[in-house]
């Protein structure tokens, strides 16, 4: 596990607080040999938890997010849910700072991983990427690469040893409940799969460079209700292993398999609280409306 | 449903049925016709070219290098191999330049600034040739002498813009998706160019430079000024003039034998089938390219 512990060291560059917390996070999730997945070891509460504070996001002049502050915490899944243009794709965006790829967008507040402020100048942004893990609302796995190179492409393309990656590509497509279907055709083109299978793939794609969170925007929505109910399964078995953030316009959907809700609207939060009690009893009036199905 | 019904008045014609029946027929038979023209047109020179230049054609002919003016015995192995030379160096100065130009508009600028170089990169591409011509012989032939060189140069200009602008067009064929699949797996911006975004778009990008080879391989008029006046014998020095097929065929239609007539024709033939195999070639790359882009 020494290469774990060396690629482990690498996905955060200095300043790192907590070295300490970072290296209780060590054994693998999951078992490689005869590609069975053993009971995924309980992660450490104290890594990948993520805090929003104040944070607001701007595309040119128009204000997305207004004034955010929540927190993310590790072992459990957070839904985010509210109606189109809310700014939950943008919140989401912030946290691995790929709202500011878009050109004339922009971010201001704090948003800190394990006590890190990620927007510091002396934090790498590609160093973020790799501790903040995303899905899309459209599965996009790379047209020119197979479906083992799809899985290993964040490692490769991040400069892994060669070694690891077959390993740590096979440990991925099992994390991600997909190395059954795909093991007689790792080889074959990645675009060749299914579009459930494809999006299994890139949620395989993101766990290989083992992230601390993974933000899912929309995962399911490309997608046909079987193919949706194993990627809820599976959020539910990968909520171990990474703190889970997911944006969906399903609220049935948040509620299998959310722990805690978030409901925004017009870039505001207006509430935060356990799934449960945001789709049963909610504190305000306007989440009432909205899961109950009177606007959005 | 009688005429007399007022709830139906209005789909009654009112005199301009036949009228617009007559005009859609006319623009769908002139139009018919003009395409049947184009596609004439190309037929009835590959026709004309292929009658005219097979007599002429042999394996001598293109294994044997060109005779003394006038000598009609000889063949156009030396203008082949010039304009192998000639447009082989052209392609190695344009190809990679044009290339980072696309990369630069359509991966680093900013609008405001890839839309004038579009913008420009168009001009160039209207340039008549001749000009191009006149300009390289001024900056690298007067005072100096002929050169296949010369010639390359000259080539790579006209090349320049048509590798730059399908490189651009193919680029941003290039899903967003997938440059953000690679950013959100921590993938610097340079590797996502080299190891997602030009992979996905190789088709494409091989398009274009075959199709600027295609159009720069039968250029006449630059080589004419800067590339015409070649010695005897299969030359492969490009700091000397170099002889190629386009020029072999202008001289030879000036000549008053008509074997050398023949001998044009023949070089023409050679010309067009290595033009024609270039695009169905460069065709049956972009079609693989969009659909692995999903176009």
């Amino acid at each position: 596990m020494d290469s774990r512990e060396s690629f482990e060291s690498q996905t955060m560059t200095e300043p790192n607080p907590e070295p300490q917390a970072r290296a209780q996070r060590q054994g693998p999730a999951i078992s490689v040999s005869g590609a069975t997945p053993s009971p995924p070891a309980k992660k450490s509460r104290d890594v990948g938890n993520v805090q929003l504070k104040d944070l607001n996001a701007y595309y040119g002049k128009t204000h997305a997010v207004r004034g955010v502050s929540l927190d993310f915490d590790a072992d459990r899944v957070t839904a985010i849910i509210g109606p189109s243009g809310c700014g939950k794709s943008t919140m989401v965006r912030c946290i691995n700072r790929m709202h500011e790829e878009i050109s004339g967008a922009s971010a201001s507040g704090e948003v800190t991983l394990d006590g890190l402020d990620l927007y510091d100048n002396a934090i790498d942004v590609v160093a973020v990427r790799r501790a903040v893990g995303m899905v899309f609302q459209k599965p996009n796995p790379f047209p020119t690469m197979s479906v083992i190179d799809n899985v290993t492409a964040g490692l490769r393309l991040t400069g892994a040893s060669r070694g690891e990656l077959e390993d740590r590509g096979r440990e991925a497509l099992v994390g991600a409940g997909l190395w059954d279907e795909v093991k007689d055709r790792l080889k074959g083109p990645g675009a060749g799969l299914s579009g459930g299978q494809q999006q299994r793939l890139c949620i395989a794609r993101a766990l290989a460079v083992e992230p601390e969170v993974l933000l899912m925007d929309e995962p399911c929505s490309a997608l046909d209700p079987v193919a949706t109910l194993k990627i809820e399964e599976l959020i539910g078995e990968l909520k171990q292993r990474v703190t889970i953030v997911i944006v969906t316009h399903n609220m049935q959907q948040a509620a299998r398999v959310a722990d805690t809700t978030v409901f925004m609207l017009n870039g505001d939060l207006v509430e935060i609280g356990a799934t449960d009690k945001i789709f049963t009893n909610p504190n305000d009036e306007r989440t009432e409306q909205y899961v109950t199905g009177k606007f959005g | 449903m009688s005429s007399g019904d007022p709830g139906h008045a209005l789909l009654l014609d009112r005199g301009n049925l036949k009228r617009r029946n007559r005009v859609n027929r006319l623009v769908e038979v002139s139009s018919t016709i003009a395409t049947l023209l184009a596609v004439a047109v190309l037929l009835i020179v590959v026709g004309s070219v292929i009658s005219k230049g097979i007599g002429a054609l042999s394996i001598h002919f293109l294994t044997t290098p060109m005779g003394l003016f006038g000598d009609t015995s000889g063949g156009i192995s030396n203008a082949i191999v010039g304009t192998g030379i000639i447009v082989g160096i052209a392609a190695l100065m344009a190809i990679p330049v044009g290339l980072l130009v696309a990369i630069f508009t359509t991966e680093f600028a900013s609008p405001r600034i890839g839309h004038p170089i579009r913008f420009v990169l168009d001009l160039l591409n209207g340039v008549p040739t001749i000009i191009t011509g006149i300009f390289v012989y001024g900056l690298m032939v007067a005072g100096n002498k002929q050169s296949g060189i010369a010639g390359s140069v000259a080539l790579a200009i006209i090349m320049l813009p048509i590798v730059a602008r399908t490189a651009q067009e193919v680029l941003t064929l290039v899903p967003g998706t997938l440059k953000e699949a690679a950013y959100a797996l921590g993938v610097a911006r340079w590797r996502t160019l080299l190891r997602v975004t030009l992979p996905t778009a190789a088709g494409g990008l091989l398009t274009g430079a075959l199709l600027a080879v295609a159009r720069v391989a039968g250029e006449t008029a630059p080589l004419i000024l800067v590339c015409s006046i070649f010695g005897q014998g299969v030359l492969t020095e490009p700091n000397e003039a170099l002889a190629s097929i386009p020029v072999f065929i202008f001289q030879s239609s000036e000549s008053p034998s008509p074997e050398a007539h023949t001998q044009a024709w023949a070089a023409a033939l050679i010309l067009i089938a290595f033009v024609l195999v270039l695009n169905v070639v460069a065709r049956a790359f972009y079609a693989r390219s969009r659909k692995r882009m999903g176009a």
